[in-house]
């Protein structure tokens, strides 16, 4: 079969990394045992690699008596804390359904759910009763907060405290606490609203100011113009 | 679930033919010099007869002598052709697709074709094969090969027919059409082939393949370099197939589909490329990217029809031309830039679809109805590449696959069905208070939050270098209670258009140059 190819010495193998692995050989049953280790090694040390954990997931799409559900629970932990990338999707596509009908991934399919509709409030409650699950990953809340900061800076000039306060659910003193740091470090800008409380201006973007984005619509590419040389010449 | 959606493959199949009078060690006198002389002109490499042999002789003859019957067997042939063992293979390998294309294939056909398969492409990555074959033929091989593991996925999954003998078989020849087997095979192509670096070089002018339409002009072959390059389009599929979208689409980088390549010399090939790339990007989000190939090959479908009509593909043609008006219409219900396509795919559009597209915009019962109906027709045949566990009770399962990413594209629907309602405001206002707007769309306030936030996150997708990327058409940004809109303007691309310009009118000049007058 065409598998020849890739299949290299044992103790070769050693000295590849899990993603040159995958760049390598991509269709290899046997970089399996590899590729777990390295899900469990993402989640210790807080890295990341959507394509060594798809090609898991299709290595257990191919062979489904391989597959653990432990796995498969980090790997779409992984994949929420990357939002806003569509990674939790791709993975789903992966995994059949019968598997997803397992308590575990339900809930992690509602909270999925919760963060694309951006029902920030609904997600930290719904998080909080399964916690067991969830604190396996370290960096787990952090990445879910940065993401509501996205898209609250998608969305906002100027965002009320309150509104922050349910997105990234930090209340109180440790609010006060996680705003100076921001204005210390990332350009936030407190002020008095208008009877309302505190308004937070969140730094400029494209996105929330229009205006500073470029038209970059009509830029070409310097290959493509290259093709033009020989003529201009 | 559509009960419309068809699983099987081609049109109807024909009952197999209960004609007796087929013998296959008999080969009539047009067959003798039909494999004469195609044996002829590839060892002559002659392309331009090959490929009228294979084109049009070989159809001609299977519609006049073989309508029901397989082609005469390869050892009837052979000695017509020195035994030549390649030449077997690639006979062989049109046995099967005339076989599977007019009569159904038993298993064990199945499992010989595979085999024939593994010989072919073994020879060719061994680089023992020194011809020049047409293109269209070379994409037939890769594109046949794929849609016969398609259709053994689809056969094996109905384990509820199959016979003790059936189960026998599937299990002796589990490596038959496995699925580690399929893709090792066309990444072994890509790699041998080393045709991801010839396309870089080519960039850099060190190389010339695009230019040449994959032909090799100094007396070498094409067959692994040409191979090679439609075995990415071969992964992009076979990925499709699978719900694997991200490593399909990163399948097909290296060819640069903003530009005309050796991928738009075959029609065939030119309409599955671009029929899978706005596939996957209709399940990426990225509707935008979908739209915008979607219509340029539907316009070239459209103005090029005609001269495909008499060729063999010309069904298949309509049909991706169909499903592709399907896709374009869900990918423009849920990212509503019409802009962005010509007036004739649009008009073309209305016509098949636009009654539907309005519906879809109401997102109730009848919409999901709709979305679900469109999908099921113009989606992949989505396969399960796992073989059953054949001492469990006996299920099909053929449907399990579509079943998931029909369900999962339904709940993406889903979570965008307020879009719809917040865009509609959004367009004729240039500013509203919360208040003012959560009244209107009858929601509380803090609802209206997230749905604009929805639809800022629903509306901008992260592109391949991570940059943000949005595919609004309406845009706004909250101050305080304020909600400020902004219409997005579409900037045509003229830059392209000129460059495209220059390089005609440098071809005209240099068509003058070389007229001689008297």
């Amino acid at each position: 079969m065409g598998r020849e190819v890739q299949k290299q010495p044992q103790q070769q193998r050693e000295s590849y990394t899990a993603e040159q692995l995958v760049a390598l050989n991509p269709y290899n049953p046997d970089i399996l045992p590899d590729l777990e280790n390295y899900v469990n090694e993402q989640v210790m040390l807080q890295t990341y690699s959507l394509d060594a954990n798809l090609c898991v997931l299709r290595l257990y799409q191919f062979e489904p008596e391989r597959m653990s559900t432990q796995i498969v629970a980090r790997i779409l932990i992984k994949a929420l804390m990357a939002m806003p990338a569509p990674d939790f999707s791709l993975c789903l596509f992966l995994i059949p359904e019968r598997v997803q009908m397992e308590e575990q991934f339900k809930t992690l399919i509602v909270l999925s759910h919760y963060l694309e509709t951006a029902r920030f409030g609904q997600f930290w409650d719904e998080a909080a009763k399964c916690r067991h699950i969830l604190e396996v990953v370290p960096g787990f809340e952090q990445a879910i907060q940065s993401y509501a900061i996205h898209v609250l800076s998608l969305t906002y000039q100027k965002v009320p405290r309150a509104v922050l306060a349910e997105a990234i659910n930090i209340e109180g003193l440790s609010l006060d606490k996680f705003l100076d740091h921001q204005v210390a470090n990332s350009g936030w800008i407190l002020e008095k609203g208008h009877g309302r409380g505190q308004l937070i201006t969140l730094p400029k973007n494209e996105f929330n100011h229009p205006e500073l984005k470029k038209n970059s619509a009509d830029n070409i590419p310097l290959e493509h113009i290259t093709r033009i040389f020989p003529i201009l010449g | 679930m559509a009960s419309s959606y068809d699983y099987d493959d081609h049109q109807q199949q024909p009952p197999p033919s209960s004609d007796t009078s087929y013998d296959p060690n008999y080969v009539p006198d047009p067959v003798k010099s039909f494999v004469v002389h195609l044996y002829r002109h590839i060892r002559e490499k002659n392309v331009y007869e090959i490929h009228q042999m294979y084109e049009t002789s070989f159809q001609t003859l299977s519609d006049r002598m073989f309508k029901d019957t397989p082609w005469p067997s390869v050892d009837a042939i052979a000695p017509y052709v020195d035994n030549d063992q390649v030449f077997c293979f690639l006979y062989r390998e049109m046995w099967f697709r005339h076989l599977y294309a007019r009569l159904q294939p038993t298993l064990k056909q199945r499992i010989d074709s595979w085999d024939n398969y593994c010989n072919l492409f073994q020879v060719v990555l061994h680089g023992v094969v020194n011809m020049q074959l047409p293109n269209q033929w070379l994409w037939d091989m890769v594109d046949e090969f794929v849609y016969q593991f398609q259709s053994f996925c689809q056969y094996r999954a109905k384990m509820k027919s199959k016979t003790e003998q059936e189960i026998a078989l599937l299990r002796q020849f589990s490596q038959a059409w496995n699925v580690y087997g399929v893709l090792n095979f066309l990444q072994a192509l890509v790699d041998k082939s080393m045709i991801i670096e010839i396309l870089e070089r080519e960039k850099e002018g060190l190389e010339r393949f695009t230019a040449t339409d994959g032909y090799d002009y100094d007396g070498g072959s094409n067959v692994l370099k040409v191979l090679g390059y439609f075995s990415m389009v071969g992964l992009l599929r076979v990925h499709c197939l699978l719900g694997d979208y991200h490593t399909g689409l990163k399948c097909l980088c290296p060819i640069d589909i903003s530009q005309q390549g050796v991928y738009t010399s075959v029609i065939g090939s030119h309409i599955t490329t671009i029929y899978h790339f706005g596939f996957a990007n209709l399940m990426l989000r990225r509707y935008v990217d979908g739209i915008l190939e979607f219509n340029k090959i539907l316009l070239y479908i459209y103005k090029t029809k005609q001269y495909h009509q008499k060729s063999p593909q010309y069904e298949q043609i309509l049909k991706k031309n169909e499903q592709m008006y399907a896709l374009l219409a869900i990918c423009l219900s849920l990212c509503p830039q019409v802009k962005l396509i010509e007036e004739t795919v649009n008009s073309q559009l209305r016509e098949k679809y636009g009654e539907k597209m309005s519906r879809m915009q109401r997102y109730d019962d009848e919409a999901f109805a709709l979305y679900d109906e469109l999908f099921s027709y113009a989606c992949p045949k989505f396969i399960t590449p796992s073989a059953p566990n054949y001492d469990e009770p006996l299920v099909n399962y053929n449907q399990d696959a579509y079943r998931l990413q029909l369900k999962l594209f339904l709940y993406e629907v889903k979570q965008q069905q307020l879009l719809s309602g917040v865009r509609t405001f959004l367009k004729v206002y240039s500013s509203i208070s919360l208040g003012k707007l959560a009244a209107y769309m009858e929601v509380d306030e803090s609802t209206l939050r997230t749905i604009l936030m929805t639809y800022k996150h629903k509306t901008r997708v992260v592109d391949n270098d991570g940059k943000l990327i949005s595919n609004a058409d309406v845009d706004f940004y909250i101050d305080e209670e304020m909600i400020h809109v902004v219409e997005s303007k579409v900037s045509k691309r003229y830059g392209d258009y000129f460059l495209r310009q220059i390089v005609k009118l440098e071809g005209v000049i240099n068509d003058m140059d070389r007229i001689k007058l008297d």
